[in-house]
């Protein structure tokens, strides 16, 4: 073992390490299994992914760093990595009947989905700046090729050389800016950064080295006016891969975010709260106009995620506990809208029916009632009406931001989910009052309707009895800021 | 001073190679434009007292990367002018210049270690006692590192399962 290091710190990264044996294990039993045997996979991955949030339990008031500082190990972790987990956990479960449909290889799709989730995971753990960007460059290199997945498919390969190019673009910026960072300061630990950077008037360095991570943290959250990717490559890319990238691939890059900025940069905070101001009112603004005129689910959907984003910004700019708490309250509700959505979504991709269309919709209701009903419930939802999970979702955020004296950041949030009414009733018309479309019957597979009904469930539950979740959000909310409440670099 | 001098000359050169990769018009002029770029950045890195980069850079970039490039140009058959030079032995005086030179500095080499035997072999095993750059680089990766360095494992594990499955007619 090397000096420095004994065996709690692997202890402290078992979750990771059993999703690394467990993706590795897929690899094994892709090879070892026969074409007809490929089911068995999805399950085992379903397995590995349970088995990881059980060995993540114990961690859940645990507050350490870990691996000579690199990771932290506290309630802010293990919160996010129990969001990726779900969110994973469901996207595999939708995901088996469409590689079926598709005609796609099982074992290197399970695999890169566990292992992006493995690269989000160091992402919310780490506390250092190149823990976190191997992280990010893990997930990102997985969601590359998932993106491209479906190779005869063009929209698929355009979707994934876009979305290589311009990550690989904007990781460029976020490394700019974080060896500026580290060349001022000679520490890429956070919590170092803040105790070297805080003295004495911010430099001019100092400021463009922020300028340059918030443009490519803006690339990750396609904030606007850095979304320019997203709404081609969700609609190109496989539509779980699509689900999976607007939640886990977002949530992983807020965590990034929430780290950089409130570890790393807290003294900063008047230079960069008003451009998180003005990134969330633009991105809010912008995501619902543009979902208005979409008449692709996929694309539609899109736009809403980078709505999404910018009411998730609020969360933010508030910079306060309550900011923080909000903010992950709302990333774990809409795992469950957004990816109960996209099931739906999946749902309608037959044999011969793409089924991306707003019209593939039509008369849903009178085909495949239970389907029609839980979509309903998701529009609602993520459109933030009273009883559903989405309005407390949004409650708290706009709370959070008058709390902090942003009363107009809270008045734009309130104006722009009205807007997003509109196209998310939208989909509910034509489920209801429009003429059904031939095609082949619509069938959920046992796991798509268990993906259904985790999502239900936990749009439902977390809509009427929120209780547990914010105590939870609470409690993982206060261990972010080590600086602020004590905890030093020193305590390992 | 005299630092200072190298280090404006080499950026400038940098730059300068920057620009011509992106604004020639030939695709393999605009390769071998970027190798010289590559080899500055290198000497920025010897400049600085990062020898372990420098030799990395040279590895990879000016080596790997660019023969990978090569092979892309090649490959995808981009449209070319048309040739300029019309002389068919020009390219066999350029390989004889080339083979020269070649000879030459086998020669000096040759030379040069049979003039001083010994002196390469006690020079070599002595930097690594004194702990250079590599050993430290190593040393930081295996201990403070460790856990991004086996992170980044899996990242090239990711890379290559995902080139296979993009490559791949059917698997």
């Amino acid at each position: 073992m090397p000096p420095g290091f004994s065996a709690a710190d692997f202890y402290y990264i078992l979750p990771e390490l059993v999703l690394v044996a467990g993706a590795l294990l897929v690899l094994v039993v892709d090879v070892l299994t026969s074409r007809q045997q490929r089911p068995l996979l999805g399950w085992v991955t379903i397995g590995v992914l349970l088995a990881t949030m059980l060995t993540l339990l114990p961690f859940s008031d645990v507050d350490v760093l870990a691996s000579r500082g690199l990771l932290a190990i506290d309630g802010f972790a293990f919160f996010f990595k129990l969001v990726f987990l779900l969110t994973a956990l469901v996207t595999v479960l939708m995901s088996s009947s469409y590689l079926e449909v598709e005609g796609l290889r099982a074992g290197e799709y399970y695999f890169l989905i566990l292992c992006a989730t493995l690269g989000m995971m160091f992402m919310a753990s780490g506390i250092d700046l190149v823990t976190i960007f191997i992280g990010l460059e893990t997930m990102a290199v997985a969601f590359y090729i998932l993106t491209g997945y479906l190779k005869p498919n063009r929209q698929s390969n355009e979707a994934a050389v876009k979305y290589f190019l311009l990550g690989a673009f904007s990781l460029g910026i976020l490394l700019y800016g974080m060896s500026i960072l580290y060349g001022l300061s000679g520490t890429t630990n956070l919590r170092e950064l803040a105790t070297v950077l805080a003295t004495g008037e911010p430099s001019t360095l100092l400021i463009v080295a922020v300028v340059l991570v918030v443009s490519g943290i803006g690339f990750k959250i396609a904030a606007v006016p850095f979304h320019m990717w997203a709404p081609d490559v969700y609609e190109g890319a496989p539509t779980p891969i699509t689900a999976f990238l607007s939640v886990g691939s977002k949530a992983a890059s807020f965590a990034m975010l929430l780290r950089i900025f409130m570890e790393g940069l807290p003294f900063l905070a008047e230079v960069w709260q008003p451009m998180f101001w003005v990134l969330a009112v633009v991105t809010m603004t912008f995501g619902n106009l543009a979902a208005l005129t979409q008449s692709n689910i996929k694309r539609m959907l899109a736009y809403s995620s980078i709505a999404h984003a910018g009411y998730i910004l609020i969360g933010v700019v508030a910079n306060s506990s309550r900011g923080v708490t909000a903010l992950m309250i709302y990333l774990m509700l809409y795992v469950f809208m957004q990816l109960g959505a996209f099931a739906v979504v999946v749902m309608l991709r037959r044999r011969d029916v793409v089924g991306d269309e707003l019209k593939d919709l039509s008369g849903l209701y009178f085909r495949y009632p239970v389907a029609a009903c839980a979509m309903l419930f998701f529009m609602l939802s993520l459109g933030g009406i009273p009883p559903t999970a989405g309005f407390m979702g949004k409650f708290w955020l706009f709370s959070a931001a008058i709390e902090s004296g942003y009363i107009w950041l809270a008045v734009i949030g309130v104006i722009n989910s009205a807007i997003s009414l509109y196209y998310y009733v939208r989909v509910v018309v034509f489920m209801w009052l429009r003429e059904e479309t031939l095609g082949s019957p619509i069938v959920a597979s046992p796991a798509m309707a268990l993906a259904l009904t985790v999502a239900l469930v936990g749009a439902v539950i977390f809509g009427v009895y929120p209780g547990p979740l914010f105590e939870l959000a609470e409690s993982s909310a206060q261990s972010l800021g080590g600086v602020i409440t004590g905890v030093g670099v020193s305590s390992f | 001073m005299g630092e200072a001098v190298i280090f404006y000359v080499l950026s400038a050169l940098i730059l300068g190679f920057a620009v011509l990769v992106i604004s020639t018009r030939n695709t393999v002029h605009s390769v071998l434009f970027l190798v010289m770029n590559f080899l500055l950045v290198a000497m920025l890195y010897v400049l600085v007292g990062a020898e372990f980069l420098a030799v990395i850079q040279v590895l990879v970039y000016a080596g790997g990367i660019v023969v990978l490039y090569l092979f892309v140009v090649m490959l995808v058959n981009l449209k070319r002018p048309p040739e300029v030079h019309q002389d068919p032995r020009r390219q066999a005086r350029l390989g004889l210049a080339v083979a020269g030179a070649v000879l030459a500095e086998l020669v000096a080499i040759i030379v040069y270690s049979s003039a001083s035997p010994a002196a390469p072999a006690v020079a070599a095993a002595g930097q690594t006692v004194e702990g250079g750059n590599v050993e430290q680089i190593g040393w930081l990766l295996y201990t403070d590192y460790l856990i991004p360095f086996e992170v980044a494992s899996i990242l090239l594990l990711v890379a290559m399962v995902g080139a296979i499955v993009l490559a791949k007619r059917e698997l």
